[in-house]
């Protein structure tokens, strides 16, 4: 039994270490030179209460589920999870009634805890919330990660039991014979497999008409985003949401696991995509700026460190498209917009189920569901630095002084997979400090020119074409 | 867990750093400069063009010249260099600096420091300029670093945003390369830069040089294929209609410095305009015991100055390491009209004070006044990329002592 994966995101990294448990061979395929390179790179983190969804919904479904499994996931796979709650902040009394809403239909679905809490109380919790707040809803199991330490930890736990990894693979075609999938065409040759899952994200309805389906039908939706330095920290001490509008949560103030402020997303509704899909727009950074402001007056945009883009796939009807399809052999886990990121444990845990009882397969008393981060420098105590750096000297040497990431670090992300620069600065942070690269860029560029065995001319920020500087200046 | 105890301690081995070292260890206390890269020197390492030390060595040397100069003073002196290692956190009530090197992690224990660790650029993210985010835009420093100490191009044709010194270094080093580089955006009405590097960089190579513009879009998915820039008006805002188009494969930015101070700001403070601590006449921030002198304290525009705030930074560390720096009420000191950074922001009255300021504009004639003119100084065309200094005598503090609040303005004449 050979099952392929399309798509190394949070979603189909988790739904290839599902299938891992099964004694079967499973595939995954990414058409970028990493994983975590699409919709898992650039979204808001948040792992959701969902009291944002409507009861009898796939998204409320997979959403309870999936928040209640993050923390036994992180404490497996061993990445940054913070539950810190989060505070839907009202202004006027139709603010006041939408949380009434919220916590009514939370409570319906399953969500844990909510609680409405005045005025004086969010005051003393968020001090540097707007003071013209009237309420909040209170929701304690909201959490924050960083996506792509999910995707990363699942895809590294998955190998660990057998995954076969194909980066920078591109999935051409799905053969189906006699209405079953019998393989798939790439880029980088054919490959025949009894089963297939469709966990591409954003080209997930490429992907399915491959395969003659005719849903997710998908549309781009653009969130942009600003990221404050870490003197930000204390503007906001759990994720705090607007009032709801129609179409989006709205923009959010909210600490990262690393202690940075995030700030957003807009939603722009994209007619198709496009490769500069991703862009940000003056119009949508201010807006980013007002948006955060209302929730903290007093925050500052000059402590900004970065902008970007996301987009999310949006799916006609909103709902996620998860499950078997009229192909035999063919599964989905598509249209995963907002609550993806928190429904994803939840969805890959139900998909490969079924996947399991139409094939007959076992879980293998082999998997080990463990995994170990490699060491942090920056959050590890003195005795440990000093073991660690005894062990290994260049643990010693500080590379990225803004987040404190050693040489050491650096190195042994490369070593688990990180092939360009943004693979070493999603897995280690480094170069994602107050000054985004300035310092350790050409430092970075040499270690991985080194440990890639590569001249330095080659090395690419995120792959294939796009190296970093053009060649020498001399020969 | 190891750890060592010295009179004074220096934090960088830049201009600043190296300067401090050897004076602190020439008036005789023990002292250890700690350095994070492997050798010495800081940034002028890849300052490879002429222009540094004019004042403090009467001859026009290039950055690892200058730099040379400053190490061979430091053996001298009989400092101690440890490099390749880095400070990772300062206690403020024990003084305990921790550090981190290959040889493992190490906790200093000075009498004094002299915190000198310069300043970092401001990264593209910081603009908030809109469009995807494609490879090919770097800050001036990190191209320069890439040419001139890695040998590596980082693009063929190249725009320059900003008109700080090191953008227009950096547009004469490109076009030196073989970069195509068509031209430097400034969004102020003068250049960011010194006059002679203007000359020098962009009028000898016929680079034009726009000034009142500014990017406002990048393009790209991949690699950087252009870039629009449009007029701006007084404010800042760009003009509707003035939008044109680079086709450029590399954006070099040059948008300022900021000490990179925030390893003590925690404890002592800011300035808000300088970003740096605040410092009084010795270079002593709000910690009696915590010195900090050169570009961690406000940017400066010439190694000279800031080669001689760290030598008069280490002297006085050196000092307070022996108790001999007596607890005077220090003048604070504020910013009147026309005054950006400004250095020191606390007289202390029983030493000459030498104050450095910079204004936000181009004048013809205008004159600097320290406490309704207790202190006056004319200028002739006086511009920002240029520090104006005073000197404030001991005499003079006493009399601002006698002032409720003391103002420095520069009134344009």
């Amino acid at each position: 039994m050979r099952i392929g994966v399309i798509g190394a995101g949070v979603v189909g990294a988790l739904i290839a270490r599902e299938l891992c448990r099964y004694g079967i061979e499973v595939h995954l395929f990414e058409r970028e030179e990493d994983v975590s390179f699409g919709v898992s790179k650039a979204n808001s983190g948040v792992i959701h209460g969902c009291f944002h969804e409507k009861p009898g919904t796939t998204r409320a479904r997979f959403c309870v589920e999936g928040n209640a499994e993050y923390t036994a996931l992180a404490r497996e796979l061993d990445f940054p999870f913070k539950r810190i709650g989060a505070h839907v902040i009202a202004f006027n009394s139709d603010d006041v009634a939408a949380l009434e809403r919220l916590k009514a239909q939370g409570e319906e679905i399953g969500c844990a805890g909510l609680e409405i809490i005045d005025r004086e109380e969010i005051l003393s919790r968020e001090p540097r919330v707007n003071p013209d707040v009237r309420a909040a809803l209170w929701s304690p199991t909201v959490g924050i990660v960083e996506p792509w330490d999910v995707a990363i930890a699942a895809v590294e736990n998955a190998c660990a039991n057998g995954l076969v990894l194909h980066l920078g693979t591109e999935v051409t075609g799905i053969r189906v014979t006699g209405g079953r999938v019998t393989g798939i065409a790439t880029d980088a040759g054919g490959f025949s497999l009894d089963a297939v899952v469709n966990a591409a994200g954003l080209y997930a309805d490429r992907v399915a008409r491959m395969a003659g389906v005719d849903r997710p039908v998908l549309h781009p939706r653009r969130g942009e985003y600003i990221l404050l330095d870490k003197q930000a920290a204390g503007t906001a001490n759990s994720v705090l949401f607007p009032a709801p509008t129609n179409n989006s949560k709205g923009i959010l103030v909210l600490p990262t696991v690393d202690g940075n402020i995030l700030l957003g997303p807009t939603a722009d509704d994209l007619p198709a995509l496009s490769p500069d899909a991703a862009a940000t727009s003056s119009v949508g950074l201010a807006a980013v700026v007002s948006g955060a402001k209302r929730l903290v007056p007093g925050l500052d945009p000059r402590l900004t460190i970065k902008t970007f883009a996301g987009v999310r796939p949006e799916p006609a009807g909103g709902e996620f498209v998860v499950g078997p399809t009229v192909v035999r052999g063919f599964y989905q886990a598509a249209g995963m917009r907002s609550p993806g990121l928190t429904a994803a444990p939840a969805v890959a845990r139900y998909l490969s189920r079924e996947i399991a009882a139409e094939f007959g397969l076992e879980e293998k008393s082999a998997f080990d569901p463990q995994r170990k981060s490699p060491p942090r420098f920056s959050e590890l105590d003195e005795a440990a630095r000093a073991a660690l750096i005894e062990e290994d000297s260049s643990y010693g040497r500080i590379v990225c002084r803004c987040n404190e990431v050693t040489e050491g670090e650096i190195v042994a992300a490369i070593r688990r997979g990180a092939r360009t620069v943004d693979g070493v600065k999603f897995r280690t942070r480094a170069g994602f400090g107050r000054c985004q690269g300035g310092f350790c860029t050409a430092r970075i560029l040499t270690i991985l020119s080194r440990e890639l065995g590569v001249p330095p001319e080659e090395v690419t920020v995120r792959g294939k074409d796009d190296r970093i500087v053009v060649g020498r200046v001399r020969p | 867990m190891k750890s060592y105890r010295t009179d004074v301690l220096v934090i960088g081995g830049g201009a600043a750093g190296l300067a401090a070292a050897s004076a602190a260890a020439e008036a005789g206390r023990e002292t250890i400069l700690i350095e994070r890269e492997d050798s010495p020197g800081g940034v002028l390492e890849q300052c490879i063009h002429p222009g540094f030390g004019v004042h403090r060595y009467r001859e026009e040397l290039t950055g690892p010249e200058f730099a040379a100069r400053l190490v061979e003073e430091l053996d001298a002196s009989g400092a101690e260099v440890l490099t390749g290692r880095s400070v990772l956190a300062i206690d403020p009530k024990t003084r305990a600096v921790e550090t981190v090197g290959p040889e493992g992690v190490r906790t200093i224990r000075p009498k004094a420091v002299v915190f000198a660790t310069g300043a970092r650029e401001r990264p593209f993210g910081a603009l908030r300029i809109p469009g995807p985010r494609p490879v090919g835009i770097f800050t001036a420093g990190l191209a320069q670093k890439l040419v001139n100490l890695h040998n590596l191009l980082p693009g063929r044709r190249a725009l320059i945003l900003g008109s700080g010194d090191i953008g227009l270094i950096m547009a004469r080093r490109l076009h030196l390369e073989g970069v195509e580089v068509v031209g430097v955006l400034e969004l102020k009405p003068f250049p960011g830069g010194l006059m002679r590097n203007v000359v020098q960089c962009l009028d000898d190579y016929e680079i034009p040089l726009h000034l009142s513009h500014t990017v406002i879009a990048v393009h790209g998915t991949k690699r950087l294929t252009g870039v629009t820039a449009a007029r701006v008006d007084e404010t800042g805002r760009p003009i509707t209609g003035t939008a044109r188009e680079f086709a450029v494969d590399t954006l070099i930015l040059s948008v300022g410095l900021i000490p990179e101070a925030e390893l003590i700001g925690r404890f002592v403070g800011l300035d808000p305009i300088n970003r740096g601590p605040c410092v009084d006449s010795r270079w002593r921030t709000r910690a009696p015991w915590l010195f900090a002198a050169g570009n961690s304290v406000a940017v400066f525009d010439l190694v000279d100055t800031v080669a001689a705030a760290g030598e008069s930074a280490g002297r006085f560390a050196a000092r307070f390491a022996e108790n001999d720096i007596p607890e005077v009420r220090k003048i604070p000191i504020s910013r009147g009209e026309n005054v950006l950074h400004l250095v020191p922001t606390e007289i202390d009255p029983g030493v000459p004070t030498l104050i450095h300021l910079r204004v936000p504009r181009p004048m013809q004639r205008a004159q600097v006044r320290i406490g309704e003119g207790i202190v006056s100084r004319r200028l002739i065309g006086v511009r920002p990329a240029e520090m104006v200094e005073v000197e404030v005598p001991v005499e003079a503090a006493e009399e601002l002592a006698k002032l409720a609040d003391v103002k420095v303005e520069v009134v344009e004449e």
